[in-house]
């Protein structure tokens, strides 16, 4: 009996500091602001006139944050997140991110934009480049020695699970690896803010599942504050600590929900109540949108 | 595996085999038949021409020629396709305005200018250098163009997440991108080039391999007719070998250097 209460205390005990640390986070320092959005449009000029793509998005994120944008094929989403990645510039509105402006007038300031890392829905590694050379590749444009950014994309490789890949060629990988490498490019360089553009959109379910719990464990464990565009309602609610639904035509903000269960989570943790609850009403809402 | 294999004895295996068949049938057919040498000669004759020609020393000059005609040709053709392709491809623009020319240049049988080319340029090299550049130009130029506006919009934008300038941009993506395009111009464009200079040398010339096969059809020499074509065959594959070489060891990570899949 007595061995069997201690080795409870003991479960327990593995288990505490993980949400200690994470209360005493939140009491002692308010979190700084990492990314704001502030009245932001965009309109599409095409040829049959101009569309509203996206439509006063006001988004505060915070650090440490994982943000999901969720919302049906052509809410703006990735509009949204090409705009938070400098890609487009707004029509109207700005966006900063660090407290600095992503835009000084008509061009990018570098110096912002040096601050982002971004996973596009396609892997986008250059066929021409191994494994090893396309994670350092940003390093590389930085002008890091080759021993340097080879030892960082190594390191990164190890916490995307591709060791042993180093020189292989992007083409000679499954497709949810060749995502893994994208992510570690995009950390390659420290990021402060990690923009994901359905990032795991290509991949079948259960690799997907097993990338969403990979990207979780990474996020908490470089700390990092992410902004994660899906369309699949379980995805942003797993991954997100808040999700953000945008509604289509012109893309707008519906509604922000926070996801009150603590991180990381487990997969188990999808059928818990709270989740199955969340899920639902989001549903509910998406349902609701025509 | 088994595929691998199976790839390697249909090259080494299967195509002499039907070399060697197609010449014994040939033989056999011209013995059996008794066809009239100046018609089709026996690939024994044109064989026995073949190797007296080698052994005299002065088809070497004529292949030497032809030779150096088309590879100075290709080279000038390439480096001036290449440039010209950027540049079209990367002034929209330009391409535009410059289109109506390009079509028409292309329309025209560039083989009906060698004559003003030999008026313009003299009988010697330099007009067929001239002709081989130009036949190399179009393909490669053409492809070149094609090839800078096919860059992978997605890659651009990883290169622009990058924060990446213009010259790194050049360097790791927009060249990458175009050598494969640049390989396939190349790969018509040396054939072309060949092509041009032995047309050159029909019309007007006192050398080459192009002006032996207009001597040897002035003698009514079949053989050696066919001894020259084989001579040329040769020269051709040859030099389009060395391009495909060059694709492999340029663009290893290319699908079209993968041949077996």
């Amino acid at each position: 009996m007595v061995t069997i209460i201690e080795a409870g205390n003991l479960h327990s005990a593995a288990r505490g500091p993980v949400p200690d640390r994470a209360g005493e986070e939140t009491v002692t320092s308010q979190p700084a602001l990492k990314l704001g959005m502030k009245g932001v449009s965009k309109d599409f000029v095409t040829a049959r006139g101009t569309t509203r793509a996206l439509s006063d998005i006001n988004l505060d994120i915070y650090e440490q944050e994982f943000v999901s944008l969720i919302g049906r094929s052509g809410c703006g989403k990735t509009t949204a997140l090409r705009i938070m990645a400098g890609l487009i510039r707004p029509t109207s509105g700005e966006v900063r991110i660090g407290g600095k402006s992503l835009w000084l007038g008509s061009s990018i300031d570098s110096s912002v934009i040096s601050q982002l890392g971004i996973v596009f829905q396609d892997a986008n590694l250059f066929p021409w480049y191994n494994v090893i050379d396309n994670v350092s590749l940003p390093l590389r444009l930085r002008g890091v020695s080759k021993a340097a950014r080879h030892a960082r994309a190594r390191e990164l490789m190890g916490l995307v699970g591709l060791e042993g890949f180093e020189k292989s060629h992007p083409r000679e990988l499954s497709g949810g690896m060749r995502q893994r490498a994208a992510i570690a490019r995009a950390l390659s360089y420290d990021p402060e803010l990690l923009l994901m553009d359905e990032p795991f959109g290509a991949l079948d379910a259960l690799t997907r599942e097993r990338m969403n719990l990979e990207l979780q464990r990474i996020a908490t464990s470089i700390g990092a504050t992410v902004v994660f565009v899906t369309h699949d309602i379980t995805e942003a609610v797993f991954l997100g600590s808040r999700v953000v639904h945008l509604t289509p035509r012109p893309g707008r903000i519906q509604e922000i929900t926070t996801v009150d269960i603590p991180r990381p989570r487990s997969i188990e943790a999808q059928s818990g109540q709270r989740f199955v609850e969340i899920v639902g009403n989001l549903r509910v809402a998406l349902d609701k949108e025509e | 595996m088994r595929e691998d294999k199976l790839a390697k004895v249909l090259k080494w295996g299967a195509t002499p085999a039907i070399l060697i068949i197609f010449f014994v049938a040939w033989e056999l057919g011209v013995k059996l038949f008794h066809v009239n040498e100046l018609i089709l000669p026996a690939p024994t004759q044109i064989f026995a021409k073949l190797f007296t020609m080698l052994g005299t020393g002065s088809i070497w000059l004529d292949a030497q020629t032809t030779t150096i005609e088309a590879v100075v040709g290709f080279l000038i053709g390439l480096v001036a396709g290449v440039i010209t392709g950027v540049v079209l491809g990367k002034s929209p623009l330009l391409e535009l305005s410059m289109r109506p020319l390009i079509v028409a240049s292309q329309v025209v049988p560039k083989v009906a200018l060698i004559p003003l080319f030999v008026i313009w340029f003299g009988f010697g090299i330099s007009s067929k250098i001239i002709i081989a550049a130009l036949m190399a130009f179009f393909p490669i130029m053409l492809n070149v163009l094609l090839g800078v506006r096919s860059v992978d919009p997605g890659h651009r934008d990883v290169m622009r997440s990058l924060n990446a300038t213009r010259w790194q941009t050049f360097r790791h993506l927009e060249l990458k991108s175009i050598l494969p395009y640049v390989f396939a111009g190349m790969e018509v464009g040396i054939v072309f080039s060949v092509i041009g200079a032995i047309v050159g040398e029909y019309l007007g010339g006192s050398s080459g391999l192009g002006f032996q096969l207009v001597n040897t059809l002035n003698q009514l020499d079949a053989p050696g007719l066919f001894a020259v074509i084989l001579l040329l065959a040769a020269l051709g594959l040859i030099l389009y070998s060395l391009v495909t070489s060059a694709k492999k060891i340029s663009i290893p990570w290319h699908e079209s250097t993968n041949m077996t899949k």
